[in-house]
């Protein structure tokens, strides 16, 4: 990486970031850093039935316990309201159920919270937490969403027959069925997206402040989405005025994806705090994180993929069921939908795409956005697609992939299922695919791939090569299309940035968006900096609290950089403009003759009349001396709505070595050559791609959320759930392609999510390609030891598996 | 992840340790290392009164040479000071290698053999070596001390032939007879990294044919168990695969979320060869 030419344009530059050093050092500060006076502790005490009527609850030993300040039960709580759905699917008949603070009445999960106990420790509160005594009706239970959706399966609310949330689809019916009725080829497959716990490092948490004196609140929480929260809970639960309490996220251990989300915890705390005028603070243990916090994925799929014996697909067909698990949370009916569907045409001009999804409750933890949301899901189906497709047809799966890539010309290119309710149609910004797929290729050395495979044989390993031609929507988006009554969702997805040159010429920004791991604080300066030529040093970025930053919708979806970003650009952009009007003023200049360039406003042409942004800043922050008319200080904002979303894209291949004796996969290389535009700081993209690939990786050989019949969790600890761990990844090898974007004057695309989205399927095609001696066709992932082991077992038996939950399926 | 309250105590000499041990109640408990015990008591599925730590007594430390050129380990001596010994590596190379992979290095910082063996885990790795080594034990009361073969010891899981009121003082690893080799082999769990399966096998061979052979296997069974019709058929004759294919001989193969028991025996066989098959070569 060499450096700019001008050190003031850090724009593109890989510079560490800002927030390591406390992050590092252990000086950061997380919620559970947080101590105030006077502060007492709550314990929830959750449902172990995953599926109860509550008859009694006797608190009345607990209440005496050591300590104990308060219990709580739903009795206590019946006039709060629900939590709000903020995202039903777009469209369509939504049946919503929404948790309640504490359950009044029946458990729907093993997370349900049934009683709320405060005390002066929280060693205390667990203690008299374990002293109630509550009186259970166990309930029949069902877990797996295709099961719940059978006659006389377990019903868990009224409104929803069936267990029911909604039916949703999007695409071409009639053309899909014709496309697949006249295709030469038509396969088949069932696909299990297996359900996960996305495992931030820091477990979820939250603080309630009640000032009696001004009648406010404060709460603290480990969220993405501050603003949103303090709408959320003041406006649809608790029924307070918004500006009568402030939501702040200090640092925050990361999220991906579930902590945007409004949990029963955030207006209990609130709640609680008023009742007893005392602040509390819950944090959740990991165990409860694992039970209670939401899960992600868990789709059961059918494919039908038709096309012709030259490897060109004409339809694709998709049929879903997906757990919403016993509620909805906050935005899960739209990650299913809106977030999946619309992106099954992935980096292909598929001519024809039919996508049908059915939302189902069930006795499991609410399931929403985890790390991709939904786009994981639809890059796994089309990129399995495309592979089972290759293997019917005996073609290269790189060489369909190259058949069906949208060409270079064809962008700005409309997929047509983006298209939503209103008509109103999004089409992918730009992208060039091939070359990142044949730059893959190479770094993978797949020509020689015959010679790579017969090395390994000779070892007794069986080498398998996988591709992941992804593409990924981020920058999520156009308010006017994913809002109501489009898409669905309840609001608007804009972002904001404020931007004060301080009178020595020192910025703060402040920012709509949250930073929990993605590097806003370094990102953000990078831009600011960049565009008003002053060092990152300089710019302080601030963010994740309501009172001082603008409202903003939050972090995830890949919209930090280019929402929240191109926000702070423009803030910088009307700075710029402000600064130009005054240095005219001070250098008795005309105000069409400016310009700005590398931290100073000059007379075009005369590079010497110039005035430094420090000068200007002194000038305007003095205010002796301004043009008529002009307001001091320079202190500029702006609001963006994206016109589109962004399209990044990419190839990655991952390289395995199944050992035929035990069934373990060892993942040799890994390669991903990804394309997220322009870059504002490669090491920032690094890192995200770094992450996303290996949390990918994880769902592909590791990770799955178990739950037995009678809805336990059994994967519910670190010791039972398995994560990736360095020490079973290789290092991976990544290039890049660089196809800026359009849609915004800095050509990012975004970057947080693509790694997961890509990687799943890549590990899961080289696992088949391993096989493929076997004639196995697919696996469903986890692709645990015993799953491959297991498939290949069947399939030397020349049988075919028929579970749902790790089947192999040999080739009939 | 709080356990319920206890009292905790730091005896200051094995007779105080030893004493306070005999007339304990059931709620009593020694603690060692601390790495089995305190996550049970955190997520409460065990519940303990009182709490006797034992780690820093001078009598349960040290790692010495064994009178019959094996070795004796002090039942509170760490994971990393055996794997750091090169009286372990010279003596005992498949003690260092059946425990160089336990949990992390947290873990082994804190984790002592003492409490590996007295815990009793099915799935921990160190009693599989124990039973292959032909290791006994050196238990101590008020009452005195008893030596416990390793075979015979471990009774069930988190069952052993250790009273309540009785210290594991030591471990006995005899020397191996020339011409003798070793190894471990084992197949982590994903998730917590103990042993779906984990075979110790010790061979000697004389002129290229098994002598003797000896298998300590873990994971598979209720508890860690010698599988003995492995080794008979090693003895008779049988090729390591056939032999190997009795590794699960007798035992009710256990079975959960990520390994059922079906796919826990089959392995157990792979294993048993991969390990046997080490062990021959190394044997010379
Ligand atoms: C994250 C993690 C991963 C792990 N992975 C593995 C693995 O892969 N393989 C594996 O084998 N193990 C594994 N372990 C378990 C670890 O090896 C054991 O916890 C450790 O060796 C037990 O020793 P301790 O000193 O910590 O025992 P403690 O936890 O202190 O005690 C365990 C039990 O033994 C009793 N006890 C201990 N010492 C004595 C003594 N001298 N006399 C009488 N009774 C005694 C105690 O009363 C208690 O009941 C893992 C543990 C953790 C936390």
């Amino acid at each position: 990486m060499t450096l700019a030419a001008n050190p003031l344009d850090t724009l593109g530059q890989p510079l560490k970031r800002k927030e390591d050093p406390r992050f590092i050092t252990g000086t950061g500060r997380y919620l559970d850093d947080i101590t105030l006076p006077g502060m007492t502790h709550l314990v929830v005490l959750r449902s172990p039935y995953a599926h109860a009527r509550i008859r009694s609850i006797n608190t009345s030993v607990a209440k005496t316990m050591p300590g104990v300040v308060a219990v709580y039960t739903g009795a206590d709580t019946a006039e709060v309201n629900p939590l709000p759905c903020a995202w039903a699917a777009g469209g369509v008949e939504n049946h919503l159920d929404t948790p309640r603070i504490l359950t009044p009445d029946v458990a729907r999960w093993t997370g349900d919270a049934v009683a709320a106990v405060v005390a002066e420790t929280r060693a205390q509160a667990v203690d008299a937490a374990a002293a109630i005594d509550v009186d259970y009706e166990p309930l029949p239970v069902v877990v797996n969403a295709e099961e719940a959706l059978k006659p006389g399966a377990p019903q868990l609310h009224e409104n929803a027959p069936s267990n029911i949330e909604a039916q949703w689809s999007c695409g071409d019916a009639a053309g899909t069925a014709q496309a697949i009725g006249s295709a030469e080829v038509v396969v088949r497959q069932r696909i299990v997206n297996q359900r996960l716990i996305p495992n931030p490092m820091e477990t979820r948490g939250s603080i309630g402040s009640f000032d009696a004196g001004t009648g406010e609140y404060t709460v603290w929480m480990t969220s993405q989405a501050p603003h949103v929260m303090r709408l959320l809970i003041t406006a649809f639960v608790l029924g307070i005025p918004e500006h009568k309490m402030r939501c702040i996220s200090p640092d925050v251990g990361g999220g991906f994806g579930s902590k945007i989300f409004l949990y029963h915890d955030m207006p209990l705390v609130a709640w609680i705090s008023k009742q007893l005028g005392r602040p509390v603070k819950f944090v959740e243990t990991r165990s409860e994180n694992y039970q209670a916090t939401t899960h992600g994925r868990d789709h059961i799929t059918d494919i039908e993929v038709a096309g012709s014996r030259d490897g060109v697909i004409t339809g694709l067909r998709v049929k879903t069921i997906a757990n919403m698990g016993a509620y909805l949370s906050t935005i899960a009916p739209g990650i299913p939908t809106t977030l999946y569907g619309r992106l099954l045409s992935g980096a292909y001009r598929f001519p024809n795409i039919f996508c049908e999804v059915t939302n189902v409750y069930t006795n499991t933890a609410m399931v929403d956005a985890y790390r991709g949301a939904g786009r994981p899901e639809a890059t796994y189906v089309v990129e399995r697609a495309i592979d089972l497709f290759a293997d019917e047809i005996g073609m290269d799966p790189a060489e369909v992939r190259r058949r069906n890539f949208i060409p270079p010309d064809a962008f700005p290119y409309d997929p047509k299922v983006l298209t939503g309710p209103t008509g109103l149609t999004l089409k992918y910004d730009s992208g060039n695919y091939a070359p990142a797929l044949d730059r893959a290729l190479e770094m993978a050395g797949y020509a020689d791939q015959a010679t790579a495979k017969a090395e390994a044989a000779s070892r007794g390993k069986l080498l398998g090569f996988g591709l992941s031609s992804y593409i990924e929507i981020c920058g999520v988006a156009p308010s006017k299309w994913i809002g109501l009554p489009g898409e669905g969702w309840g609001a608007g997805l804009w972002e904001s940035a404020n931007i004060r040159v301080h009178l020595t010429g020192k910025v703060v920004v402040t920012t709509g968006s949250q930073n929990h791991g993605q590097g806003h604080e370094t990102t953000m300066a990078q831009i600011v900096g960049a565009r008003l030529g002053i060092p990152v040093e300089d710019v302080l970025v601030e963010h994740s609290d309501t009172s001082g930053t603008p409202f903003g919708y939050g972090t995830y979806g890949s919209r930090s950089g280019a929402v929240g970003g191109i926000a702070a650009y423009n803030a910088a952009e009307k700075v710029r403009d402000k600064a130009k009007r005054l240095a005219a003023h001070m250098l008795e200049a005309n105000p069409e003759d400016m310009e700005y360039d590398d931290g100073t406003a000059f007379v075009r042409g005369s590079p010497d009349r110039a005035k430094t942004i420090a000068e200007i800043a002194l000038a305007a922050s003095v205010g002796y001396d301004l043009p008529a008319g002009m307001e001091p200080f320079l202190d500029e904002t702006a609001y963006y709505d994206p016109p589109n979303c962004t399209y990044p894209f990419g190839t990655h291949v991952a390289m395995v070595e199944v050992d035929r004796e035990t069934g373990h996969v060892d993942l040799v290389r890994y390669i991903g050559v990804d394309d997220v535009g322009k870059k504002i700081n490669p090491l920032v993209v690094d890192g995200q791609l770094h992450g996303g690939i290996a949390q990918g990786v994880g769902q592909a050989l590791w990770e799955g959320a178990v739950y037995d019949d009678s809805g336990q969790l059994l994967s519910g600890t670190m010791m039972d759930y398995a994560l990736p761990r360095a020490s079973r990844l290789p290092s991976f090898e990544l290039d890049e392609t660089v196809t800026p974007s359009p849609v915004n004057p800095l050509g990012i695309k975004g970057a947080g999510e693509a790694g997961t989205i890509g990687s799943a399927a890549a590990v899961v095609n080289a696992v088949v390609d391993a096989l493929s001696d076997f004639g196995i066709r697919h696996i469903d992932m986890p692709l645990t030891d015993q799953t491959v082991w297991r498939a290949m077992r069947v399939a030397e038996a020349g049988g075919a598996g028929g579970d749902v939950r790790g089947a192999a399926e040999g080739r009939a | 992840m709080i356990p319920a309250a206890f009292s905790y105590t730091r005896p200051a000499s094995l007779a105080e340790a030893l004493s306070l041990l005999a007339g304990a109640s059931d709620g009593t408990k020694v603690i060692n290392g601390g790495q089995s015990l305190l996550p049970l008591l955190k997520l409460r599925v065990a519940e303990v009164d009182r709490l006797i730590d034992i780690g820093r007594l001078g009598e349960l430390q040290g790692i010495r040479p064994g009178a019959d050129g094996g070795l004796v380990i002090g039942g509170a001596v760490p994971y990393t000071a055996v794997l750091a010994s090169p009286l372990v590596a010279e003596r005992c190379p498949l003690l260092a290698e059946t425990i160089a992979d336990i949990g992390d290095v947290q873990v082994r910082n804190r984790g002592t053999l003492g409490g590996s063996v007295a815990h009793a885990d099915p799935a921990s790795d160190l009693p599989a070596a124990m039973l292959a080594l032909d290791a006994s034990f050196v238990t101590r009361s008020s009452a005195g001390e008893r030596v416990v073969a390793a075979d015979g010891f471990f009774h069930g899981a988190f069952e052993t032939d250790l009273r309540p009121d009785e210290l594991l003082m030591e471990l006995r690893i005899p020397g191996l007879a020339a011409g003798t080799g070793t190894a471990y082999r084992r197949l982590a769990q994903p998730a917590s990294g103990y042993s779906l399966v984990g075979v110790a096998a010790v061979v000697r061979t004389d002129a290229g044919r098994v002598v003797d052979a000896r298998v300590g296997i873990t994971g598979v069974g209720e508890v860690a168990y010698r599988a003995r019709a492995v080794e008979t058929a090693l003895l008779g004759g049988s090729s390591v695969a056939d032999a190997a294919a009795h590794a699960a001989d007798g035992q009710v193969v256990a079975s959960d979320i990520h390994a059922d028991a079906e796919y826990r025996g089959a392995m157990a066989v792979v294993f048993t060869r991969r390990a046997i098959e080490a062990a021959t070569v190394r044997a010379g």
